[in-house]
């Protein structure tokens, strides 16, 4: 590519009271190429993009837009020179159709009346060209998540499109959805247009990345291929090699502590399903979106009605009892939305983490809590995960995403507990977090003996940390693996119901 | 100069809007009255400010858990009338046992105002009925249950010393109503701030979802929000029948409005999760105060009326302008 870029940044840097969000960096796209950019959580992803489109201006440094010096307004102005991004959190609103989510903000008049029939054809005509199947005047409320992403996408192909910016796209897809967004993001470049895509995900940067940069702490690193070798990547993010990541965990299965047998949920996300976990051991739940693995929990936890089951937790049949009564016997469920299940973000961090340990005797006397004691504990708690900053006087929202998962964290340390089940226990967390949350698991699992359920989307986290696995699909489990099973291929091969077929799509896709 | 500004932000940020509206509306009235600055005329606002200040407390549980209370004002009317009937009733059997027809009157008044609160946090909590739309509808149940009882009349004769002990009487000089309230007051406060309930509303209030998985009962948290919110407005409803000497089925049609008003002012979240009791203790002597002010000053009553919706809508704005401040403070 020897032509001028579409896109050129130089010495890009944006302060936040003091606090260099971007530090003097570099970043080029060229017309139909897929710019990935790589690197932990708060390395200056999020900063770099809102400031390409146009939402964030920088404190310093210069932007070329197709050869030309270019000082952003806003997202609108961004918009009108072809620069769209489609974030994580859609802007559709849920009670307005296909059509009218497309042009919201731009409806297009005659005599000053919407002119509803100039809309819905050119919103047809934007869908057929970007092969979308999807009717305009269908509902947006209605629509699957990979659907109202593709709502997003024909948003920003609504005026002529030269810059893509796709934050984390398939974050929230099943595989099959990916696959749709892959062969759409081939067919745009096609059609010179320079993406920029977010993703921490090494596969994806495999299938369809050409180059790929390299943040860190607000600091350009790099700018590579794609082919780089993963821990040369992984190396480069985070200044540590990738074995470093996962630790080396002993098991030591001793009693069952948990057995749920015929397990199916009145709304049929889980059918007929039957596990047991031990002291000791770490027992993963693998499966795609969809597949019931975190509903199994959720309704083994109570929050999920079931229509039969037999679930017996350190001997006792607990199927009837409530997440309270569940709690008090000691099993503790750490959803995977902190937002929306995990913390209360307004209130402080010690608020948060003694929250379900205030019934216990170091908490409170009768119903008079002891706010002295909490206090110490909370420190105490907050000191061994390392939360940053350490004033638990905070409101938890105020942390970053890590910290927040620290926060989550120390809540399931406050009392005792038999059973721990994470589930995604690592989404939106960086490297240095992760680190740290897989040797908590790790030692849980070590040192005070506990049994845990790991629950994830997250094949390597499948594959280092546990010591046997359930794979499921459909709702139904469809293996059980141990020790040396355990490997990428064998679980790949149980994700779908006719193995053989899929698998084969699953590979190519990923070469 | 751009110091004092600072400074001045600052302490928006870490204070709220409150004391700066009571600076603000202290200064007014100070200049447009002399009677207003005494001492007589304070525990004058103090007094007449009780009923309020209870109302608010109770509202501020149900805000906290994230909804509201519409019936307040309908609690006070049916604990009014029901208590004065009673009373009357149980003096006119047996005229030689005043206080036992006081405690009677009492009882059966409280019985009926928190059972208001009982049904509406048995609607919101297990039936799953909006905060809104249960308190809605409960608040005319209850207007059209105080009608019905009186005939719109006002209830006579109650013991007089009813209204001589708990609406005129003092205790060390101190007003019954007020001694009254500052018991009420730390005994709400230590269920806030030192009990596991208190810190439950908050908790439910934040994330119910997080509450739950936390292992607390938010069904029963919520329960306990809406009766102890209408436990207050009974007390309410209790001291000012025994102020006027009658039982009132007209009466608190003002109080949702005034007590959402006061905690609002005190920086309660209307989302739920954030508010202190102290502030709505004082975001409720404020709009006394302002009332009080008002009164003294020779404004019409019924632009009154205007002032305190104003009032309420420019606390929601300038809490919005700390909100702005705090975000930029932080970048």
């Amino acid at each position: 590519m020897n032509e001028s870029p579409l896109l050129e940044l130089k010495g890009i840097t944006r302060e936040y009271s003091g606090y260099k969000a971007l530090d003097n960096v570099d970043f080029t796209l060229h017309s139909g190429e897929v710019h990935v950019l790589f690197g932990e959580n708060g390395a200056g992803k999020s900063t770099l993009i809102s400031i390409i489109a146009g939402a964030v201006k920088a404190n310093s440094g210069q932007i070329r837009f197709k050869g030309q010096t270019l000082k952003l307004s806003s997202v609108h102005h961004a918009r009108k020179l072809g620069i769209s991004a489609v974030f994580q959190e859609f802007s559709l609103i849920p009670e307005l159709t296909v059509e009218e989510n497309i042009f919201l903000g731009v409806e297009e008049t005659r005599y000053g009346c919407l002119n509803r029939t100039a809309m819905h054809d050119r919103a047809t005509r934007v869908l057929a060209r970007l092969g979308f199947q999807l009717r305009p005047d269908a509902s947006t409320a209605f629509l699957s998540r990979a659907e109202q992403q593709m709502v997003e996408i024909a948003k920003a192909f609504r005026d002529d499109l030269s810059i893509l910016i796709l934050d984390e796209p398939t974050a929230s897809l099943t595989e099959r959805e990916t696959k749709d967004l892959f062969s759409l993001v081939n067919h745009v470049k096609s059609q010179h247009v320079g993406i920029i895509y977010i993703t921490h995900r090494m596969n994806e940067i495999r299938q369809i990345g050409d180059r790929i940069t390299i943040l860190r702490d607000g600091k350009f690193i790099d700018t590579v291929k794609a082919n780089t070798p993963d821990n040369e990547l992984v190396r480069m993010m985070t200044g540590k090699a990738i074995d470093q990541i996962f630790p080396a965990i002993r098991f030591k299965p001793e009693k069952e502590v948990l057995k749920i047998r015929n397990l199916s949920t009145t709304d049929k996300s889980v059918i007929d399903a039957s596990i047991n976990v031990r002291r000791g051991e770490i027992v993963g739940i693998a499966g795609l979106v969809g597949s019931g693995k975190s509903e199994i929990a959720r309704s083994c936890f109570g929050l999920i009605p079931k229509i039969a089951a037999e679930i017996t937790f350190n001997g006792e049949e607990i199927s009837q009892l409530s997440p309270k009564e569940i709690l008090d016997r000691g099993m503790f469920y750490i959803p995977a939305d902190r937002r929306e299940e995990g913390l209360m973000m307004m209130r402080s961090a010690r608020e948060n983490i003694a929250l379900p340990a205030l019934t216990t005797p170091s908490f409170s006397s009768g119903i008079v809590l002891k706010r002295m004691a909490e206090q110490i504990q909370v420190k105490k708690l907050s000191a061994i995960f390392n939360l940053q900053p350490s004033n638990t006087e905070l409101d938890a929202g105020l942390f970053s995403g890590g910290n927040q998962q620290k926060i989550m964290l120390a809540k399931c340390q406050s009392r005792q507990v038999d059973l721990f089940i994470f589930d995604e226990p690592t989404v939106g967390v960086d490297v240095g977090t992760r680190t740290a949350i897989y040797k908590f698991i790790r030692d849980l699992c070590e040192q005070s003996g506990a049994a845990v359920l790991l629950i994830s989307s997250d094949l390597p986290e499948i594959l280092h940390l546990t010591h046997r696995v359930y794979v499921m699909c459909g709702g139904s489990i469809t293996a059980e693996l141990e020790s040396d099973e355990i490997v990428e291929k064998n679980i790949l091969k149980h994700f779908f119901r006719d193995g053989s077929f899929m698998l084969t799509n699953y590979e190519h896709t990923l070469n | 100069m751009s110091k004092t500004i600072y400074f001045l932000k600052l302490a928006l940020i870490r204070l709220g809007v409150l004391p700066f509206l009571l600076l603000i509306a202290v200064a007014i009235f100070t200049v447009l009255s002399d009677n207003f600055l005494t001492g007589r005329n304070l525990v004058n606002v103090a007094r007449q400010s009780t009923y309020l200040t209870l109302v608010s407390m109770g509202q501020m549980f149900a805000l906290l858990t994230g909804g509201f209370d519409l019936s307040v004002g309908t609690i006070l009317a049916l604990t009014s009338v029901v208590g004065a009937t009673s009373m009357a009733m149980a003096y006119a059997a047996m005229p030689d046992s005043v206080m036992l027809s006081i405690f009677i009157g009492i009882l059966a008044g409280g019985a009926a105002g928190t059972m208001i609160g009982v049904v509406n946090g048995i609607g919101i909590s297990l039936l799953n009925v909006s905060p809104f739309m249960m308190s809605l509808g409960m608040a005319s149940v209850g207007f059209g249950l105080a009608l019905y009882l009186t005939g719109g009349t006002p209830v006579y004769g109650m013991p007089i010393e009813y209204g001589d002990i708990f609406g005129f009487g003092t205790i060390y000089g101190l007003p019954v109503p007020i001694a009254i309230t500052l018991v009420l007051i730390v005994i709400l406060y230590f269920i806030l701030n030192w009990t596991r309930l208190g810190r439950y509303f908050y908790a439910v209030g934040g994330n119910i979802k997080a509450a739950r998985l936390s292992g607390i009962n938010t069904k029963l948290t919520l329960f306990s929000a809406y009766v102890l919110c209408g436990l207050m407005a009974a007390f309410a409803g209790l001291l000012m029948t025994a102020r006027l000497d009658t039982g009132e089925a007209n009466i608190g049609a003002t109080m949702p409005l005034e007590s959402i008003a006061a905690c609002v002012i005190a920086g309660v979240s209307l989302r739920g999760g954030i508010g202190r009791l102290e502030n709505v203790v004082f975001g409720a002597l404020f709009i006394g105060l302002v009332q009080n002010g008002m009164n003294l000053a020779r404004i019409e009553s019924y632009l009154q009326i205007v002032v305190i919706g104003v009032l309420l809508i420019l606390a929601v704005v300038a809490d919005q302008l700390r909100l702005r401040l705090v975000a930029t403070m932080r970048n």
